[in-house]
């Protein structure tokens, strides 16, 4: 089942393009992997699935983006984002208790029962594998939790609001080997449920946990493969070249 | 110059020594205040009204007008500045008219107070018929403080972190709710922060309210916002140039109640500020 449909994609930041044409298609619970070296489009691809870009002055949007057939550009925003959720490169509590940043999306919703709260708030915490580590401290501060768990709080944060799709931008730049497992061994218990776009600098990771994989170069989409096939028999030399450490 | 620790050292007490010259003027002018002031200092210097023609008694009037001045100036100021600030960072696109009201108001801020004084005049005594009233003197010290609170809650504003709102907003939550849930709540001190520096000047200034509301000398206390008032700054200033014979202690008396008055406004909203930065949890 396809998820989105992306068609001729362009995004530019004034004079510069950020994104050329790109078509692709995303296959719902399943994780695409993006790779490609800084500078190729590839966050601007995933900030484009959630329309973050359209926070940034003197952006111009060209293409479609479809979501289950729906157009993405016109749907509100608000509801856009509850669908799509996201993890940002760096763990970013908001400045709130852990309770308090785990429950803030469905409080925005409109959710005021604490009950209710209380128990989406350990739903999400125990998805994300850190309920064990904090359910005798949801009033701390979010910012007293290590890296890797304030990471996984962002997880359980996303979560919470119970979306369809969650995009990671390159979750793990910031984490230990450890977290890192941590965090990919969530990522790939959540894709029976969600359908997971990852964006990442660290091309064994892609191999590891995406099932598609997809390259970026300059703004523009490559090649987009099975995993497996991209990794061993790319079928553009520019991709071979960035998989081995040629460049990059 | 061929010995860096000499330079640094010289480095160090140049620069010791231009604070030095900042902080010995304002020490020096507290302690003089406070040396010929406090001999006034009695239970009837403030709480009676002024007596034989303002060379005894008290000045509770003043105090009086000068706290209902300042409130009244706050109250008119602080809301709408701050929808001000709000609209201008979050929400106007960056054009050349917004360009030109932020420009406008870095400077309002340095418009000299007696043009401010003429503006209220004009304004709010003669135009809407407030008369000289401390309505119009309260419009007119907050028109003057608008531009303060303005740049200062702007730029709390601003330095609240891009990536909150990204985080809140990728929740799904509003443009509003962002603001309202996240970046008010992480704005507030800064914005106490320009409301102490409008509320000190508010305070102090002596031309806005010369033409708006301040009496030479009115020995009861106002009793609507359409009444006439006296203030601090403008008595202080009529008893040490327009009366004659006024005693040293009663001139440095007025100055040290007001200097006390505005430094426990101030104390009050650094006490506050405080507060809600131990709550802070980053």
């Amino acid at each position: 089942m396809v998820k989105f449909t992306v068609t001729d994609l362009s995004v530019h930041f004034g004079p510069t393009k950020a994104l050329k044409k790109v078509t692709l298609d995303i296959e719902a619970h399943s994780i695409l992997s993006v790779i490609g070296p800084s500078n190729s489009g590839k966050t601007t691809f995933l900030r484009m699935l959630n329309r973050l870009n359209e926070l940034e002055s003197a952006v111009h949007i060209d293409g479609t983006v479809l979501i289950d057939g729906q157009d993405l550009l016109i749907l509100p925003v608000e509801e856009v984002r509850r669908r799509i959720g996201m993890v940002f490169a760096l763990p970013l509590p908001l400045p709130l208790s852990i309770f308090d940043n785990v429950a803030y999306g469905v409080r925005m919703h409109g959710e005021k029962k604490i009950s209710r709260l209380q128990e989406i708030v350990e739903t999400a915490l125990q998805k994300a594998y850190l309920w064990e580590e904090v359910k005798d401290r949801l009033q701390e501060s979010a910012f007293k939790l290590s890296g890797g768990q304030q990471q996984r709080l962002c997880i359980a944060r996303t979560l919470a609001v119970e979306p369809e799709v969650i995009l990671f931008d390159e979750p793990c730049s910031g984490l230990d080997p450890i977290s890192t497992a941590k965090v990919e061994e969530a990522m790939l218990k959540l894709k029976e449920q969600y359908t997971i776009i990852l964006v990442t600098n660290n091309v064994k990771q892609a191999a590891r946990v995406g099932d598609t994989t997809a390259f970026f170069l300059m703004g523009e989409l490559i090649e987009i493969g099975k995993t497996d096939k991209i990794f061993t028999v790319p079928s553009d030399n520019r991709t071979d070249g960035y998989i081995r450490g040629k460049f990059g | 110059m061929k010995n860096p620790r000499r330079t640094q050292r010289i480095a160090f007490f140049c620069l010791f020594l231009a604070t030095l010259f900042i902080v010995v003027p304002v020490g020096l002018i507290v302690i003089i205040i406070f040396q010929k002031g406090l001999p006034a200092m009695t239970w009837q210097f403030l709480t009676d009204v002024p007596r034989q023609g303002m060379r005894a008694g008290g000045i509770f009037p003043a105090i009086v007008g000068t706290l209902y001045l300042v409130s009244g100036a706050i109250l008119f100021a602080l809301p709408i500045g701050l929808l001000a600030a709000i609209y201008l960072s979050e929400y106007a696109r960056e054009s050349l008219l917004t360009r030109i009201i932020k420009l406008a108001i870095v400077n309002l801020s340095g418009v000299p107070s007696v043009v401010y004084g003429l503006f209220g005049l004009s304004l709010f005594v003669v135009f809407l018929k407030f008369g000289a009233s401390i309505l119009a003197g309260s419009l007119t010290l907050g028109i003057m403080i608008l531009p303060i609170i303005i740049t200062t809650s702007r730029e709390a504003i601003e330095t609240v972190p891009q990536t909150f709102r990204e985080v809140s907003l990728s929740l799904g939550a509003s443009k509003w709710q962002t603001i309202r849930h996240i970046v008010l709540p992480n704005a507030v001190p800064g914005i106490l922060t320009g409301t102490i520096l409008g509320l000190g000047r508010a305070a102090g200034e002596t031309a806005p309210i010369l033409f708006t509301v301040a009496a030479f000398y009115l020995p009861q206390l106002p009793r609507s916002l359409f009444d006439q008032a006296m203030a601090l700054p403008y008595h202080l200033y009529v008893i040490s140039t327009q009366v004659p014979n006024v005693d040293e202690k009663i001139r440095y008396g007025t100055a040290l109640v007001l200097l006390v008055m505005v430094l426990f406004m101030n104390l009050i909203a650094i006490i506050i500020r405080s507060q809600i930065r131990k709550k802070k949890k980053w």
